[in-house]
Order: structure tokens, then C-alpha cells, then sequence
């Protein structure tokens, strides 16, 4: 099924910015690369283009495969395609790797201009303000004044939604989604944890591990294997794993039930292939997200001037970004008669379910999209 | 959350021409903001735009009468009217509609006094129990099934049926004021003894 409305194989492409980023933070980024992937074809009067930002590990390779036989297709393989409920038939499709990333665009783990050497720790702290500012630099580069849609989830629902706010003119539909206007003290507080687990490896050095030729794997791996909890619900790990048992019960501390087997292949998957500077930086954008702050807490005043009309959806067990969160933005929204439609997907799979081709929630993606003029 | 049943009955009286529709677009005024709760398929909603230029936000539990809004372009937002409208802000509405969805309400008093808290003035329509077929039915010894009322006593999504008297009662009761109230048969106005020759009941009420 998703090998017929695959958009084939994609080949990433890269945008060079020699214009200085002011970030959030006050530093400077005097010059960029973001790399980025499209699908579909741009139309004539450049109205249909969908810019899909990512969560917390995602990347730019959104759809297709970079060869026939890769194992994996991109990671919203799928929602992206033609004929899929965003139809690259109809749209002109853009995911990118965000600033601060590990995947190609400027990091960490990238080459500092004119030292050689990896940024490392010295690469700035990066917010979604400062990766929305960032986008909108490739739409430019793109020629693209004004997108069709933004659409995220996670992470990247907060992307869409800081888009609403700084770029109001600049896109006609926000799809937000399993997000939050900011994170609860407890959510912050699994950050937290993650980031602990990776500066205290004794191979983190400080953020600058390249120079010592080290990967704080460990730290890495319980970060990973703390957010994976997260992102399931306790129904969906009890129904993937309950308490079942390995092999047989050995009385050590290897593993004896299914559910760690699953976390230690994630975690192990997760630092061998992640960096972990990379993963700081996105869960602090992740906590620094609060657009209500400078205005008194009052969500209401900060989408005063939004224009964008709204879906917001959210999944019923997803506790970690929960529908409460989720119908704050609607009830902002609504305080400013915009536009907006929400819906609470009856789903298992907890804050996961993002990612997942439920088929309500695929059809609401589907028919909120094709509604879209371009 | 169960969406199993479906509590919205907005197609019970599907004539060609809704009169039902045509009443409450009458004390709906021109341009005016509109929330619509247990909105079915939002086709009241779709009405009220075309005819009125009304805006309008739909309010829907099931999942599929939630997609065929969203399908009829009208704002529909997810969310169990039992839970009351905590998402909506005081007066933040000119009219709040609860179209033949009362009966099949739980917390019936809580949600009246949520519209009236959220709507400057609200519409409630509900199929009246007293209306003479129905009384026809209980006196012959079963419970009523008709056009206004599809189910049979162990099926039924409604909980909370009443007659006209019963709800006038109601409204006297929590000082509501009953603004406007009108009263229909399979599409025609019923002027005389309403509450026995009435078929569906609508009231145009407001906080006192």
C-alpha cells in the first residue's frame, strides 16, 4: 500500500544562508545551511506549498526512500504521497532539518566555518522562534511568500503554531497537532532527567565529545529509553508488552521481560545514531516554548493576531502532550473568533499516536486538506 | 470517551424544507456568532451561514458526525456536551442552540445554565412528550416510537424527555425567560393546545 503512493526516492538538498540569524538567545549565527527535502511539484502561482515541521528526533527525510532498499521510508511516509492524506498530487511538500540538528542542517555535530572542528558545545542554544525565523529564511530562498499549510506534531505543533503568531501573513492553514502552548512543570521535568543522563556521562566532556573522539551513548540511551515511557500510554505498553517475560526468569539484572528488551533496542538504536548535543538543544526548545509569557500568561493576547485558520487535534492517551493542553490553543482560538476546528482522537497509542495511520485520524488529516484552495 | 451513541437527532424531522431551521434562523440575527451544540453533521450550521452569514462553531462527540462537519466546512470542535462548555467564554456568543439534544442530555440543568452563561440568548427545541400520539401509545400500554422518538425503550439515547408544561415549568423555575417559544407539527405551526397537539417544541430563551 504505501510502496504504490510512495513518492519514490528522494535525494536531500541543501540551503546555504550567509546572512547573520539574531536568535532568541541574543547570539548570532553569522551564516546557515539547512538541508531539506521536498515532494510533489511546486504549481505556477507557488500557493500549494505544505511546510511539515518535525518533533524532538525527526529530520528532513519525511517521505520516500534514498535508495530501493532502505528498510525504512521517511518517517511520515504515512501521511506524505500521492493520494495519502497529503497528497503530494495536490501539494508541494517541504520538510527540513531544523537549526541545532544532527542530520545536515548547521549543529553541533556540523563543521564551525574557518575552525574545522565541530561546533560542539559552542553552537548556540536555538528556540522554536529562532527555527520558524530559520524556515521562513528557506521559503525565501524557495520563493515561496506563503505556504498552503504548516503541519506538525509534538514539537512541530509548536512550530506551526509560532508560525500563526510571527509570520501571520505568510501561511493560510496551521495544522497543530498532539501539542501544547508550552510545557507542565512534569513535562519539563522528563527533560530534565534526559538532559542529566547526558551531561553527567562521563563522555559528554562538557558538549565537546568530538575533540575527545567519545559519544556519551549511555547518557543518550536512558534519554531515549525515558522518553519512550512518555510517548506510550500505560495501555498501549500493556497491550505491546504487559508482563511478559523474555525467555525465562534468570534472577539478574539482564534483561527478563519484553518491555526492557524494547527500551534498550531503542535506546541502544537511539545513541547510535543521534547526537547528543543535538538532543539538549531540542529539549530545550521544547521547555523555552511559552508564547503566552509576554503577555501576562494570556494565550488569548498572543494569538490576537493570528490569521491563520486552525486544526487542532489531539489523542485521547497521550498524557504527555494530553488534550487538556491541546483545547487551551482551541479556547484561545475561539477568544479570537478564528477559524478553527478540533478534534480528540479516541487513540491507544498515547503521545505515539502522532505518527500512527489510525484511519479517523488519517481521514480528518485528509479531509482537512483537500478542503485547503490552492 | 464513548461515541457510540449517537445522541444528536437533527434528522428526525428531515423534510424538504426544515421549518425547525427556518424558526430558529428567524431569531438568529443577520452576521451573528453561533454555537451550535451536538451539531450532527453541522447542516443547521451550513443553513445559518448561507442564509445569515451567521459565524458559526459547531460543538460534536461522534466521531463521524464530527468528520462530515468538518467535510461541510463548519468549525466543529470535539468535546462531550456533559462536561459542560469550559472552553467557552462567558457572553462570548449571541446565540447558543441545543437542537433536539436535551432529552438525550445527563446533566440537562447544568447544560441550560452553561448556554445561558456562555450565549447572549439560547434556542433549546426537543420532541414533545406530551404530544397526543405519544399519549396515544402510553395509554394502548407501550412506550411511544415515532418519527420524533426512533427507539425502542432499551435502545433509546434519551434519558430526559418532557412535555411542554414540564420544561414552561422548568424555566419558571430557574428564571429563565422564555423570549419566544414556538411549536410544530410535521412543519406547521401548531398555535392551539401546543402541548397536546405539538409535535416538537422550541424555545427562544435568555438569562433573567
Amino acid at each position: 500500500m504505501s510502496e504504490i503512493n510512495s513518492v519514490g526516492i528522494v535525494a536531500p538538498q541543501t540551503a546555504h544562508f550567509s546572512e547573520p540569524l539574531t536568535l532568541k538567545s541574543g547570539e548570532i549565527l553569522p551564516q546557515f545551511d539547512l538541508v531539506y527535502e521536498t515532494y510533489g511539484t511546486l504549481n505556477a502561482t507557488k500557493s500549494n506549498a505544505v511546510l511539515i515541521c518535525h518533533a524532538l528526533s525527526g529530520n528532513h527525510h519525511v517521505a520516500g526512500k534514498y535508495n530501493t532498499d532502505d528498510k525504512y521510508a521517511g518517517w511520515w511516509d504515512n501521511l506524505v504521497g500521492p493520494n495519502k492524506p497529503l497528497d503530494t498530487n495536490k501539494f508541494f511538500v517541504i520538510g527540513l532539518n531544523n537549526l541545532g540538528g544532527c542530520h545536515g542542517s548547521s549543529g553541533p555535530s556540523s563543521i564551525k566555518p574557518k575552525s574545522k572542528k565541530p561546533y560542539g558545545a559552542s553552537f548556540p542554544i536555538v528556540t522554536v522562534e529562532d527555527w520558524v525565523n530559520s524556515q521562513a529564511r528557506l521559503l525565501d530562498y524557495l520563493g515561496i511568500e506563503t505556504l498552503a499549510a504548516v503541519i506538525g506534531g509534538s514539537l512541530g505543533g509548536m512550530q506551526a503554531l509560532q508560525w500563526t503568531i510571527a509570520h501571520p501573513a505568510r501561511l493560510k492553514h496551521a495544522l497543530v497537532i498532539a501539542s501544547a502552548p508550552n510545557l507542565t512543570a512534569q513535562n519539563m521535568a522528563f527533560n530534565e532527567v534526559a538532559r542529566q543522563a547526558i551531561i553527567t556521562d562521563p563522555e559528554f566532556y562538557g558538549g565537546d565529545y568530538y575533540a575527545h573522539k567519545t559519544v556519551p551513548r549511555r547518557g543518550l540511551r536512558i534519554a531515549r529509553m525515558l522518553g519512550h515511557i512518555t510517548y506510550l500510554s500505560d495501555d498501549a505498553m500493556g497491550e505491546k508488552f504487559g508482563r511478559k517475560i523474555k525467555d525465562k526468569i534468570k534472577y539478574s539484572f539482564d534483561v527478563e521481560f519484553e518491555m526492557e528488551s524494547y527500551l534498550r533496542y531503542q535506546g541502544d538504536k537511539f545513541a547510535g545514531e543521534f547526537d547528543a548535543n543535538t538532543y539538549l538543544r531540542m529539549t530545550r526548545a521544547l521547555d523555552y516554548y511559552d508564547p503566552a509569557l509576554e503577555f501576562g500568561g494570556d494565550l488569548s493576547k498572543a494569538l490576537a493576531q493570528v490569521k491563520a485558520e486552525f486544526l487542532v487535534v489531539s489523542f485521547t492517551s497521550d498524557w504527555r502532550f494530553s488534550p487538556d493542553r491541546s483545547r487551551e490553543i482551541v479556547k484561545a482560538l475561539l477568544d479570537n473568533e478564528r477559524t478553527v476546528s478540533y478534534a480528540e482522537v479516541t487513540a491507544l497509542h498515547g503521545h505515539d499516536a502522532f505518527l500512527m495511520p489510525d484511519a479517523h485520524y488519517h481521514a480528518i488529516l485528509r479531509a482537512y486538506l483537500q478542503k485547503i484552495e490552492t | 470517551m464513548s461515541n457510540n451513541v449517537n445522541i444528536t437527532n437533527t434528522n428526525v424531522l428531515n423534510a424538504k424544507f426544515r421549518q425547525d431551521f427556518a424558526i430558529i434562523a428567524g431569531w438568529v440575527g443577520f452576521g451573528s456568532k453561533v454555537l451550535d451544540l451536538g451539531c450532527g453533521d453541522g447542516e443547521l450550521l451550513v443553513y445559518l451561514r448561507d442564509a445569515l452569514e451567521a459565524k458559526g462553531y459547531g460543538v460534536e462527540k461522534d466521531d463521524a458526525h464530527w468528520l462530515a462537519c468538518l467535510k461541510n466546512g463548519t468549525n466543529v470542535i470535539q468535546m462531550d456536551l456533559e462536561d459542560g462548555l469550559s472552553g467557552f467564554e462567558d457572553q462570548s456568543f449571541d446565540t447558543v442552540i441545543l437542537s433536539q439534544t436535551l432529552q438525550a442530555m445527563h446533566n440537562t440543568e447544568e447544560i441550560v445554565q452553561e448556554m445561558l452563561r456562555v450565549g447572549k440568548e439560547i434556542i433549546v427545541t426537543f420532541p414533545n412528550f406530551g404530544y397526543w400520539r405519544n399519549r396515544m401509545q402510553i395509554t394502548a400500554g407501550n412506550m411511544p416510537v415515532s418519527k420524533t422518538l426512533p427507539y425502542q425503550w432499551f435502545d433509546t439515547p434519551n434519558v430526559h424527555l418532557c412535555t411542554i408544561n414540564d420544561f414552561d415549568e422548568f424555566c419558571n423555575n430557574h428564571k429563565i425567560t422564555v423570549i419566544e417559544r414556538k411549536v410544530i407539527t410535521d412543519g406547521e405551526e401548531v398555535g392551539f393546545m401546543p402541548n397536546l397537539l405539538g409535535n416538537l417544541a422550541m424555545y427562544r430563551l435568555k438569562a433573567n
